[in-house]
């Protein structure tokens, strides 16, 4: 069974005016069906504005269908009694690292959302070890937050969603402010998470290089899914990725620079060593 | 018109037990028609050094000196400064208040005393430069996605037509064509006006195509600052302060280990290409 599934959803917000009269609808998402299985790792790409925070937000009911439906796990996100199972099932975690840490040591803000669910205490230390472990940030338990990088204070969101003990996180944009080191350590851990542990993969990004291990990639537009593949398969089609204001990884790019130059290569680079690999056989 | 910081130390919270001393003696000369890049890992105190080039920041020691006059000696018009160097924060919610992105845009035009329909033409022309239509202009800031949010504060700005653009991580969750399109606007205003564009990013590969001085700032202090060439030959060290050199780069290095003479300090695409193709011919040619 999938572990999320929506068939023909839409969303539209609604502007109105001082006498409750609408006078915008803007059609965030419209008429989008995805099945993910348990265990794949998902990538979301698309211009500002195609809808992917909008469709994100639908996948743990943070905001529930205009019309169409969303089942989370086999639960309907419509149904008001799952909502705490599915948000339990499904965690999110958000671009900017400041705003997502609450307490002032590292171990207690991983324990706030069991601690909030009204988890014994002996099971919250247990899975505050186990998350701060996957995450790699055990070393920092008794950190005040505030003196961590933006990459570790990432994992540490990432712990605190692990600690609900999910099957699948979303992660909207959880790299925009890191450096470079810190966006690599994020996408490791959520490599690491997926891989080991099997948890469910949602990444939403605007760096192509993040999305080269996905298992798919679901383009955007305009609320609509416009393509849809494994990340050769996508990035394969470099103009139709730049008409919706998207690219390549660079070395996807410098490859398709030196085919054009005549050098003859396989298509669909997208790592370093296959690009080194196919230029030094 | 350069801008001058002399010896400038900060601390946030000083003498407090939260005291942190986040610059330590930077000595820094800009000037108009500079496209600057500034890098570092998140916490090097990239935003906070920005923050002094308008005066929104007072250093704790140290001078800002603009145009060779101190920005805190007394009678200076701080006020008239932030028209010059205007600044593009980091969270663009620190950024938007008003009620309508057309209203936000209009802000900074407005208290410079123009009058109502110069405002209007650089809200307008700043919000095209931006990708913003005509849809957007009575949205409220809050009714936008990220990307969309970003660029609104990014019109607010270049609003004002100031001599100095600094910009805190201005391509931050932008997609690719827009970090192209704000990139390409950014040079052209550079080209044609003159002014000078600095601007904080973790885009390795974009800092590199675009700018022609990095600034890199490791723990408060500047590591470097050179053209982005001579700055990514240290790419090494620069990954141990928690960056990186553009993916053309480690290219060139996989490629050198594997025999093929490329030039190891290739930072952008074109230059990888030419470089390489070179390579490959020389090799043909059984060197
Ligand atoms: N609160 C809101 N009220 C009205 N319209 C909104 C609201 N939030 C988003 N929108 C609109 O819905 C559409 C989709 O926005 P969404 O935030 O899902 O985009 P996104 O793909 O996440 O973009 P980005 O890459 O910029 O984060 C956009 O047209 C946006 O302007
Ligand atoms: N308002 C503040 N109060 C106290 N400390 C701060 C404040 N703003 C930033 N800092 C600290 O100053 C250092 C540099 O921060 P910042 O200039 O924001 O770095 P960057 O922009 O390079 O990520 C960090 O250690 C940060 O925690
Ligand atoms: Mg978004
Ligand atoms: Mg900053």
């Amino acid at each position: 069974m999938a572990i999320i599934k929506t068939d023909n959803l839409v969303y539209e917000f609604t502007r109105r005016d001082e006498n409750n009269e609408v006078v915008e609808t803007v059609r965030a998402v419209d008429d989008v069906s995805l099945e993910i299985a348990p265990g794949e790792f998902i990538a979301v790409l698309g211009r500002n504005g195609s809808g992917k925070s909008t469709i994100a937000r639908q996948l743990n009911a943070l905001l529930l269908p205009t019309s169409g439906t969303v089942w989370v796990d086999g639960m309907n996100t419509q149904d008001g009694e799952h909502l705490w199972d599915i948000r339990q099932t499904a965690g999110m975690v958000f671009q900017n690292p400041d705003n997502q840490i609450i307490s002032s040591v590292v171990e207690e803000d991983v324990g706030f959302g069991p601690e909030n669910m009204g988890v014994p205490t002996e099971e919250i230390w247990k899975r505050v070890d186990r998350s701060l472990e996957a995450v790699g940030m055990t070393a920092y338990r008794r950190s005040s937050p505030e003196h961590l990088s933006g990459g570790q204070k990432q994992r540490v969101a990432i712990a605190g969603v692990m600690a609900m003990k999910p099957k699948c996180i979303i992660l909207d944009e959880p790299t925009a402010m890191l450096d470079p080191s810190g966006r690599k350590e994020v996408i490791q851990t959520v490599r690491e998470l997926n891989q080991s542990e099997g948890i469910t993969v949602i990444l939403i990004t605007h760096y192509m290089e993040e999305t080269v291990n996905a298992d798919r990639i679901y383009v955007v537009d305009q609320g609509v899914v416009r393509m849809k593949g494994t990340p050769r398969e996508v990035f394969s089609q470099a103009d139709r990725l730049k008409e919706l204001k998207l690219t390549v990884p660079q070395v996807t790019e410098l490859a398709c620079e030196m085919k054009k130059a005549g050098v003859d290569l396989p298509g669909g680079i997208l790592t370093v060593e296959e690009l080194a690999g196919a230029l030094c056989r | 018109m350069p801008i001058e910081l002399k010896n400038v130390n900060y601390y946030y919270n000083r003498g407090t037990s939260m005291e942190v001393h986040v610059l330590k003696d930077v000595n820094l000369k800009l000037d108009r028609g500079e496209f600057i890049g500034v890098i570092g890992h998140t916490g090097s105190g990239k935003s906070t050094l920005i923050q002094h080039f308008n005066g929104l920041l007072r250093p704790t020691d140290g001078q800002v000196l603009y145009d060779g006059e101190d920005i805190f000696g007394e009678g200076y018009d701080r006020r008239a400064l932030r028209g010059h160097v205007g600044l593009v924060f980091q969270y663009p919610e620190h950024q938007l208040f008003e009620t309508d992105v057309f209203t936000d845009v209009c802000f900074g035009p407005r208290n410079q005393g123009l009058g109502e329909e110069q405002i209007k033409e650089r809200a307008e022309a700043s919000l095209r430069l931006v990708g913003l239509g005509e849809e957007f202009y009575k949205r409220s800031p809050f009714e936008l996605s990220g990307g969309q949010k970003r660029r609104a504060a990014i019109a607010g700005v270049l609003a004002m037509e100031p001599d100095y653009l600094v910009l805190d991580e201005p391509t931050a969750g932008l997609d690719p064509g827009g970090r192209d399109e704000i990139f390409h606007v950014l040079q052209t205003l550079r080209e044609e006006r003159g002014i000078a564009v600095i601007l904080v990013s973790h885009s390795m590969e974009d800092v590199a195509s675009y700018v022609h001085r990095i600034i890199v700032v490791n723990e408060g202090k500047i590591a470097f600052d050179d053209v982005p060439r001579e700055v990514f030959r240290h790419y090494r060290e620069l990954e141990k302060m928690g960056l990186s050199a553009p993916q053309v780069t480690y290219i060139a290095q996989a490629l050198r280990e594997r025999g093929l003479d490329v030039d190891p300090l290739v930072t952008t695409v074109p230059e990888a290409r030419d470089s390489i193709l070179k390579a490959l011919e020389e090799r043909k040619h059984g060197c």
